[in-house]
């Protein structure tokens, strides 16, 4: 009787193992489905989608590919950081169908990050400027050599000196002018250096000023300052849902380094968050004074400002639609308006992460496209990695061991998300499969 | 007496290698507290944003420019391989001169960079220079 009950046990506890391993295995095939790798191995190329979803390198630009706008036809034109031939634009075309995008031309003589398409127009950015070109039925630029200047004379500093561009539906267009400073201290990074009071920066830079978009010449005296308190927004789109333009910010960095007495190497890589907008005319979200603190749900006085880590904001600032962990750098907002992608991602909002650097020592992190559900005008879930692995490496301690960098993105014609590398300039598509 | 004069002389060289070999461990703690969290562990910078320390002129080449940079900070535009670095580098003045000695001799002789060691009396001759 006893061996019988013994053998029972030793059955009893077989069985038990046996479900145990059984539900493991279904635990890791549903980690499986919802994250599988669906990608062009045979370039190399490895990223990490959600399933169905599939990713291919349709070409390799030099220059530092920043910004892309995708044409009626699927053409796309892309800035470039970094002159090329002389040339700072190029527009890439599936001319045989085979999947992989050639140079059609390239043409425009200055560097930069912002670029877009609307109303039969290609905008495009210097560091300074605002340029347009006119385009045909099959939105190819008419003349490349003689673009018309529309905004002129903008701020640039050394830092944040590029300008993000988009447009409304009702003709206007939308620039950041970056601040070109950390957190407007009397010396700039520097240890324990004070904040200037009142932050002089902001009467023409940290913050999206708006201009007409078919105006010539116009300065800052023909253009309104929207927005400002913004340190510097690459992340710019129009979402036609709400009527409105959202903006995903650059926080400050450098906590640690300039106030160590207050930040620790850990509380500095994760703060401040990264903010996502929805902005009004007259907005102010903070820049410089205080940072938001998406742990705590709440704005933060600057340590420049008489902030210690801890004393919340008594002024009112714009309120976050998202906050993402800190130094993920958003250098692009994209919202889908296609219905090729399932219903869940219509309407949503995409962002291109290019990858932290101020996270040391910590791991770097970001170097992924996001996404947020949107309904109703509203974020209807959390964020989540839609795209991940561009670093094509489990751990970045430091940026330079990430293989490629998103920054960049647009949607085509047919609904597929173009995605662009300013490190080895790769330029992926993601598209549906249902596979 | 030449025996005796070598001698001595490979002692002094053994007496630096020791300083040496000192300095470079206290560069590197330097270095991650103060610079790592731009110029990265690797000393591979930031793409468009911190310059790379990795076979680097400014690192390897003259040593009082060196020196200053970390006295004075830097704001300059750096071109490198055609990328341009834009943020500016705070001054560092607030280290004493041994441990801008050490960091200075620790990035020197790392990041795939080969050149003089930085003495505290440079730092020193550096500093009271206004």
């Amino acid at each position: 009787m006893q061996k019988l009950l013994y053998l029972y046990k030793q059955k009893l506890a077989l069985t038990t193992l046996i479900v145990v391993f059984f539900l493991l295995m279904v635990s890791f095939g549903k980690i499986n489905s919802n994250n599988t790798i669906n990608s062009d191995y045979s370039k190399g190329h490895k990223l990490i989608l959600p399933q169905g979803f599939s990713a291919l390198v349709i070409a390799e630009v030099k220059g530092r590919p920043r910004h892309i706008a995708a044409t009626v036809k699927g053409e796309l034109y892309v800035k470039l950081k970094n002159l090329v031939n002389g040339k700072g634009i190029v527009l890439l075309n599936d001319e045989n169908k085979d999947g992989d995008y050639e140079e059609v031309m390239a043409f425009g003589n200055f560097p930069g990050t912002g670029i877009t398409l609307k109303n039969g127009y290609l905008y495009a950015s210097s560091s300074t400027e605002v340029y347009r070109y006119k385009l045909d039925a099959d939105d190819r630029v008419i003349d490349t050599a003689k673009p018309e200047l529309i905004i002129t004379g903008l701020k640039a500093g050394r830092q944040h000196e590029t300008k993000s561009i988009v447009l409304d539906n009702e003709n206007n267009i939308y620039v950041n002018i970056g601040a070109y400073s950390n957190s407007c201290q009397e010396k700039d990074r520097g240890l324990e250096s004070k904040g200037m009071m009142p932050c002089p920066i902001l009467d023409s830079a940290g913050g999206i000023w708006k201009f007409k978009a078919d105006k010539l010449n116009q300065t800052y005296a023909d253009g309104i300052r929207y927005a400002t308190g913004l340190r510097n927004v690459m992340g710019l789109d129009w979402y036609t849902q709400t009527n409105s333009l959202y903006a995903a910010q650059h926080g400050r960095d450098n906590l640690n380094s300039s106030w160590p007495q207050f930040f620790d190497t850990k509380k500095s890589a994760e703060l401040p968050s990264e903010v996502m907008y929805q902005l009004k005319q007259g907005d102010n979200a903070g820049w410089p004074y205080v940072y938001y603190n998406h742990l705590e749900k709440k704005y933060i006085q600057a340590p420049e400002y008489g902030g210690n880590g801890k004393i919340e904001s008594k002024e009112k600032y714009a309120e976050p639609v998202v906050a993402f962990p800190g130094h993920l750098a958003p250098n692009a907002l994209l919202f889908y308006k296609g219905s090729h992608f399932p219903l869940r991602y219509r309407q949503g909002a995409f962002i291109a992460f290019h990858g932290s650097w101020n996270r040391a020592p910590e791991k770097q992190l970001g170097y992924f496209v996001a996404f947020v559900p949107f309904q109703n005008g509203k974020p209807s879930g959390d964020w989540e990695i839609f795209a991940d692995n561009f670093s094509e490496t489990a751990t970045v301690m430091a940026p330079r061991e990430a293989a490629h960098r998103p920054c960049g993105l647009a949607e085509t014609s047919d609904g597929s998300l173009i995605v662009t590398d300013d490190t080895k300039g790769t330029i992926y598509k993601i598209t549906y499969t249902g596979k | 007496m030449f025996f005796l004069f070598s001698s001595f002389n490979l002692k002094a060289q053994q007496n630096g290698a020791i300083v040496k070999k000192m300095s470079l461990k206290r560069g590197q703690i330097v270095y991650n507290k103060y610079c790592m969290v731009c110029h990265q562990k690797d000393g591979g910078g930031v793409q468009n944003l911190n310059p790379p320390l990795i076979n680097s002129k400014y690192v390897s080449g003259n040593k009082m420019q060196l020196i200053n940079i970390v006295l004075k900070g830097m704001n300059e535009p750096v071109e490198i391989d055609g990328d341009t670095y834009s943020n500016p580098m705070p001054a560092q003045a607030f280290l004493t001169n041994e441990q801008i000695a050490d960091v200075l001799t620790f990035i020197r002789n790392n990041f795939e960079n080969k050149a003089s060691v930085v003495t505290v009396q440079e730092v020193k001759m550096q500093r009271s220079k206004k």
